[in-house]
């Protein structure tokens, strides 16, 4: 195994921002906003944004990589959904083409395909994704000793003091996400999406799908389906959103509510000091799937914002104006610290 | 096979608790699953107390196995788990990658159900890490299983989840809390008014899921009586039965009498019809979505 660098020179650097890019545009849109970092993925399921349209094949991955490295920004590809046996050969040759692009980090889910990188690729930088479902230092410890990972994203669910005892333990730098659709559950190990559908994120790279998805006008408003069941009903004047299946409206002891989320976006904003005080590595914008006017957007507003909290935490406070266009791109118009905050849970 | 008991997903009373599991004690179960894997508030059952029941259970003839916590997250419930793991009694499930980190390399141990094994090179670095039994992520079905089979590791066992509503999702939030309109911290246990969980339906009046916690269940029963054929010839090892309140004891039965032929499937099939609440689903063996009834069909 090899050495760690010590936890202080890995945890006192300047935080990186991580921004999303589904497509070259989006890429850019990054990198000219002051990224510091770009996430990209291959064109197929060995990613967990699976959408039609979006993401690099290699001639694009190589330009990607080029524009963001002529800017002084680095590039981690995503390698994160869970191959089958059938799919094991072609999620191997993604990680083996990703070391041939000479991006700066894999970010991988699966143990196995982990195992095969740092194997064949030992100078390949490996990521827990979001998707490997490390919610404590014991499960993050299991993958620094097995593969030597440099860094692990955290699953949406620990609130900020988790998250500042998961940093003191753990030897591996940690990157937290700051904005975008907020996932209810804990990321790779939610199975809804194919209860319903067929397809999930672990599978196929997808959540609620849009060819599981039907628009039905009817008496009692615009319904939206997914594979035939009933996610929600908007009356005439509401805006109807995305028919993801936990930020439904369902009964519950003959309640009709958000029974498990409202459709909402994660906002870090207000503890942007305390999160940088508590030593994270990175914070990432969610949203490969989203336009690369969003991602413009969310990067020109999360740069500044972190910017002005590294000049000076503690008379930190955010722009109403930072808040405002965040809230324009946001899902729901509206935010939440989600679980950071316990009330939320 | 052998058949297994699941571990309790939801919160009974805890003489409900000593009484299903002495009757499970007379049960005609090989395999039963001890603990609490939902949530890390709910302590009406310390681990004396599970460790008790196991004593009784082993006592009985029965193979008894701790489960662990599913989303362990503060640094209590990594204590509480660490006690599990060097309990030096039983074996462990265990149920995310943390509990894996402390069993590695010490003793051997089952690898749970929501743990993600998706190929044999996952399933091997487990196996070499000290486990020697998996629970297949219910998502998988029949054909990753075959595949799987055929790589499996020596002396690695394999089990199915083919009873009961399936656990689908974890969140830190609390939907039964949520539904109450009270905060998790100030929950008082009131999961424990449901104990088959808190169902949830569409505004088409569907039951589509259930409550349960932190955890979100399917509202169907999965059910895989017609598959007992076919998980034999995959040499799946172990069957699971996830408990549920009511008819359990029925549903062993049922289980028992169809593996040992003296229950023609068709006929066990219509028992346990008459024993689920809001129907069955077997799509995810059949490689469709889970929800799906007599998929293979």
């Amino acid at each position: 195994m090899k050495l760690h660098e010590p936890n202080v020179n890995t945890k006192r650097r300047q935080v990186e921002l991580v921004c999303p890019a589904g497509s070259l545009p989006a890429l850019k849109a990054a990198v000219d906003n002051g990224a510091n970092v770009v996430y990209m993925g291959f064109r197929d399921g060995t990613n967990a944004r699976n959408f039609p349209g979006l993401n690099f094949d290699g001639g694009e991955a190589t330009t990607g990589i080029g524009y963001a490295r002529d800017r002084g920004v680095r590039v981690l590809l995503a390698i994160n959904t869970y191959p089958g046996p059938g799919q094991w050969d072609k999620w191997c040759a993604a990680v083996d083409q990703a070391a041939d692009l000479g991006v700066d980090a894999v970010i991988l889910a699966d143990a196995g395909l982990m195992r095969y990188a740092a194997r064949t690729h030992p100078q390949l930088r490996l990521h827990l994704s979001v998707q490997g479902s490390a919610t404590n230092h014991e499960a993050i410890s299991f993958y620094i000793r097995q593969f030597d990972i440099k860094r692990v994203v955290l699953p949406r669910v620990l609130s900020l003091s988790q998250v500042r005892n998961i940093i003191k333990r753990v030897d591996a730098e940690v990157e937290v996400f700051g904005f975008g659709s907020l996932c209810v559950m804990v990321e790779g190990r939610c199975v809804l999406s194919s209860y319903v559908t067929g397809d999930s994120p672990n599978t196929c790279g997808v959540c609620s799908p849009a060819k599981a998805v039907r628009w039905e006008e009817s008496a009692a408003g615009r319904k939206s389906r997914l594979n035939g069941v009933l996610i929600d009903v908007y009356g005439p004047q509401e805006p109807a959103g995305y028919p993801t299946l936990c930020k439904g409206r369902f009964e519950v002891d003959g309640n009709v509510y958000y029974a498990l989320e409202e459709p909402t976006s994660l906002n870090v904003l207000d503890i942007l000091p305390e999160l940088v005080n508590a030593g994270v590595a990175a914070i990432k914008i969610e949203g490969r799937q989203r336009s690369p006017a969003y991602v413009a957007q969310v990067t020109r507003v999360m740069r500044s914002a972190l910017d002005a909290c590294e000049r000076d935490p503690s008379g930190f406070a955010p722009k109403a104006e930072w808040v405002a266009q965040l809230d324009k791109v946001a899902e729901g118009r509206c935010h939440t610290l989600g679980a950071y905050h316990r009330p939320w849970q | 096979m052998k058949l297994s008991v699941g571990p309790l997903l939801y919160l009974w009373q805890r003489e409900t608790v000593f009484e299903f599991y002495e009757r499970l004690c007379r049960s005609q179960v090989d395999v039963v699953y001890l603990g609490e894997v939902v949530c890390a508030k709910r302590r009406q059952l310390a681990l004396s107390d599970w460790l008790e029941i196991g004593d009784r259970l082993a006592g009985a003839g029965k193979q008894v196995v701790l489960s662990t916590l599913a989303l362990p997250e503060a640094e209590s419930e990594l204590s509480a788990m660490r006690r599990i793991a060097e309990n030096g009694r039983f074996t462990v499930e265990a149920n995310d990658m943390g509990a894996v980190n402390m069993l590695a390399g010490k003793v051997r141990f089952v690898i749970g159900p929501h743990v993600n094994v998706y190929n044999a090179e996952t399933l091997n670095l487990l196996a070499e890490a000290g486990a020697k039994r998996f629970v297949l992520p219910v998502e998988l079905g029949a054909e990753v299983l075959t595949a799987l089979q055929g790589q499996r590791p020596e002396g690695m066992e394999t089990e199915v989840f083919a009873f009961g509503r399936l656990p689908l999702a974890f969140s830190a939030r609390c939907f039964t809390a949520r539904a109450h309109n009270v905060p998790k911290d100030a929950c008082e246990f009131v999961c424990g008014e449901y104990p088959a969980g808190l169902l949830l339906h569409t505004r088409e009046r569907e039951p589509f899921l259930t409550l349960n916690g932190v955890q979100v269940q399917s509202a169907r029963t999965q059910n895989l009586i017609a598959e007992l054929d076919t998980l034999g010839a995959l040499d799946v090892n172990v069957i699971r039965l996830s408990p549920q309140s009511e008819g359990m004891d029925e549903i062993i039965e049922t289980f028992r009498m169809a593996l040992d032929g003296r229950l023609p499937i068709p006929q066990a099939s219509e028992s346990l019809l008459r024993l689920v609440a809001d129907g069955c689903c077997d799509g995810y063996w059949h490689q469709q979505p889970g929800m799906n009834w007599r998929a293979g069909a």
